[in-house]
């Protein structure tokens, strides 16, 4: 059995009480709500500069074509454009489209024996789940804004109507918070649940999921139910944005600071984790480089400067030797 | 040959959208809204239920009132020995009839846009 699930929910709900007990039961709130936001945030963008600029540091290597399209070649052979491209504008292509519908996961296939053959199977599951989560958490974060922005702009009050469209309720519901619980749990589901998976995670792998699932709880729990007094909470958002710091009078619910704790966890566990894919996608030689290697002479970056002797100087260096001792030459 | 000035002016962009909130703000000072209590409403001294409660959860308590209402045809909101008839128009926006300068205040503040105006009436405001 792997337990390390366990670990990593041990772990959220260690620092779920750390916040409940300390904002709430020994009353720090000044520490919870000012300190350690702009703690995590200096350590989330010291941490991604880091990080990327050690990426940045390396060479780029020679084009890797692993790709699933027909490369360039005779003019009556098609290309697949996208999947292998050639050219800038290709290349670009195949990166919106990776970055912005997954299309490496919608590719995903499983491997099984059918009777005595092998065969490979298409899977949409993990494709799905990950679109699922990953739009909904961007609504989420982008609704959010509303708490630190004053005027609230015209995009976050689209956003807000169309997500709350269903009119379920009141507060009414928002589909995208409904959607990231439901897209973190059943990615999971999957880890916890499929043996392959399983046997293949780490601690490091639950950790963020059941983060994120913690701060989606917490923060339907807010909404929904226990209620929180959302005019403070953006009093105290405000501060945190212009720099006029202060817990607003009487303070907030326990409840909110544990949200908040988990967001400071999370944004500090960004660079120094997987989730750091957020930078990575971009940078992946696999998917950023055209395939022309046929075309344009790609020099290794790393090879050492080699000082060359030709025949010809050789000839010219040592051409009277040679003539003396027999040797023939080639220019008299 | 190295990227790194691609993935420089990448992080710039990145960090730009980071930090918007601080340079879209740019360090003004602003202060929560203070709803305004009409002259009826000073008058009545206190709400259907306590302010704690109705800062937080009036959205709730109209939740209730209207499924009552539209479902069960219960018109009257019993509470604190005070009997209220449960209707947005009638009964909230006749002690609140400023809407503007009470519940447009914090709605605004916090970005909520209550779709109930679509249908229900609320006093005229007088300037
Ligand atoms: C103290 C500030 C405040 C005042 C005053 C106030 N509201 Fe609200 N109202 C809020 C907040 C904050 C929310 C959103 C709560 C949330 O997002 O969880 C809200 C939400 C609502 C909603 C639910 C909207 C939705 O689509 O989810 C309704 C309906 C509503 N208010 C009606 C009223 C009415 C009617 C009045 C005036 C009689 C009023 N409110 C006065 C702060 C206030
Ligand atoms: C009898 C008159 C009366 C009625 C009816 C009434 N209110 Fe109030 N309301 C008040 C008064 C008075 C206060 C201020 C209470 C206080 O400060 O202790 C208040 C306060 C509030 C607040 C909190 C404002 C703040 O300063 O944070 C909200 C929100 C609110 N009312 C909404 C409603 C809603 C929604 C309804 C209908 C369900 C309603 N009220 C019905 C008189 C009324
Ligand atoms: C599509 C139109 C429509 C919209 C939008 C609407 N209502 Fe209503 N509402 C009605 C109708 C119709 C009734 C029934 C009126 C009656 O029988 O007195 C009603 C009744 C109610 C009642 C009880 C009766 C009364 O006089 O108020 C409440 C409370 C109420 N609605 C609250 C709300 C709130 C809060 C919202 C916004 C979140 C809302 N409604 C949005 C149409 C609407
Ligand atoms: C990674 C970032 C975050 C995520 C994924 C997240 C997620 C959520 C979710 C799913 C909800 C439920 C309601 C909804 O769907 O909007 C919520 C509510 C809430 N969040 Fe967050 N949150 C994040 C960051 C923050 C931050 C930084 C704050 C404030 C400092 C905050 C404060 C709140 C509050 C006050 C609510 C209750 C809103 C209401 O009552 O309308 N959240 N959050």
């Amino acid at each position: 059995m792997n337990v390390n699930y366990l670990y990593s929910l041990l772990a959220v709900v260690v620092l779920g009480l750390v916040a409940y007990v300390g904002a709430g039961a020994a009353g720090l709130q000044g520490v919870f709500g000012i300190f350690l936001p702009y703690l995590a945030v200096v350590i989330f963008v010291a941490g991604f500069v880091y990080r990327v600029m050690d990426w940045a540091k390396s060479p780029v290597p020679f084009r890797i074509p692993t790709t699933s399209g027909q490369q360039q070649s005779l003019d009556w052979i098609k290309q697949n454009k996208l999947d292998n491209p050639s050219t800038l504008l290709g290349v670009l292509g195949r990166m919106f489209l990776e970055i912005v519908t997954f299309r490496s996961l919608f590719k995903n296939s499983r491997v099984e024996l059918v009777g005595d053959r092998i065969s490979y199977k298409w899977v949409v599951w993990l494709w799905l789940f990950a679109i699922l989560f990953h739009y909904s958490f961007l609504a989420v974060v982008v609704r959010h804004l509303r708490f630190f922005l004053e005027p609230v702009p015209f995009f976050v009050q689209a956003i807000e109507q169309i997500d709350g469209i269903l009119q379920v309720g009141l507060p009414g519901v928002f589909i995208s918070g409904v959607t990231l619980l439901a897209g973190a749990v059943l990615l999971l589901l999957r880890r916890i649940l499929l043996p392959k998976l399983n046997y293949i995670s780490k601690a490091a792998d639950y950790f963020p999921l059941l983060l994120i699932i913690g701060i989606a709880l917490t923060g339907i729990m807010m909404r929904y139910f226990t209620k929180v007094d959302v005019v403070k909470v953006k009093e105290l958002t405000m501060g945190l944005t212009t720099f006029h710091l202060g817990i607003p009078e009487g303070g907030l619910s326990a409840l909110f600071y544990v949200h908040l704790f988990f967001v400071c966890i999370l944004i500090v566990y960004i660079p120094f984790s997987k989730l750091m894919h957020m930078a990575g996608v971009f940078l992946s030689p696999t998917r950023n480089l055209a395939n022309n290697s046929r075309m344009k002479r790609h020099i290794n970056p790393w090879n050492p400067k080699v000082k060359f002797h030709t025949y010809d100087e050789y000839e010219d260096d040592f051409r009277e030797k040679m003539i003396e001792a027999g040797l023939p030459v080639e220019k008299e | 040959m190295s990227d790194k000035p691609k993935i420089i002016i990448g992080l710039v962009v990145f960090f730009a959208l980071f930090t918007f909130p601080f340079w879209y703000n740019h360090g003004k000072a602003t202060s929560a809204p203070e709803p305004l209590l009409s002259a009826k409403a000073k008058e009545a001294k206190q709400c259907v239920r306590d302010v704690e409660y109705m800062r937080t959860e009036h959205m709730q308590l109209l939740d209730g009132w209207r499924d009552r209402t539209v479902r069960d045809a219960q018109r009257v909101y019993e509470i604190n020995g005070k009997e209220y008839v449960a209707s947005l128009s009638n009964t909230c926006m006749e002690c609140h009839d400023n809407k503007a300068d009470f519940c447009d205040r914090c709605h605004e503040y916090t970005s909520v846009n209550p779709y109930c105006w679509d249908c229900h009436t609320y006093p005229e405001e007088k300037k």
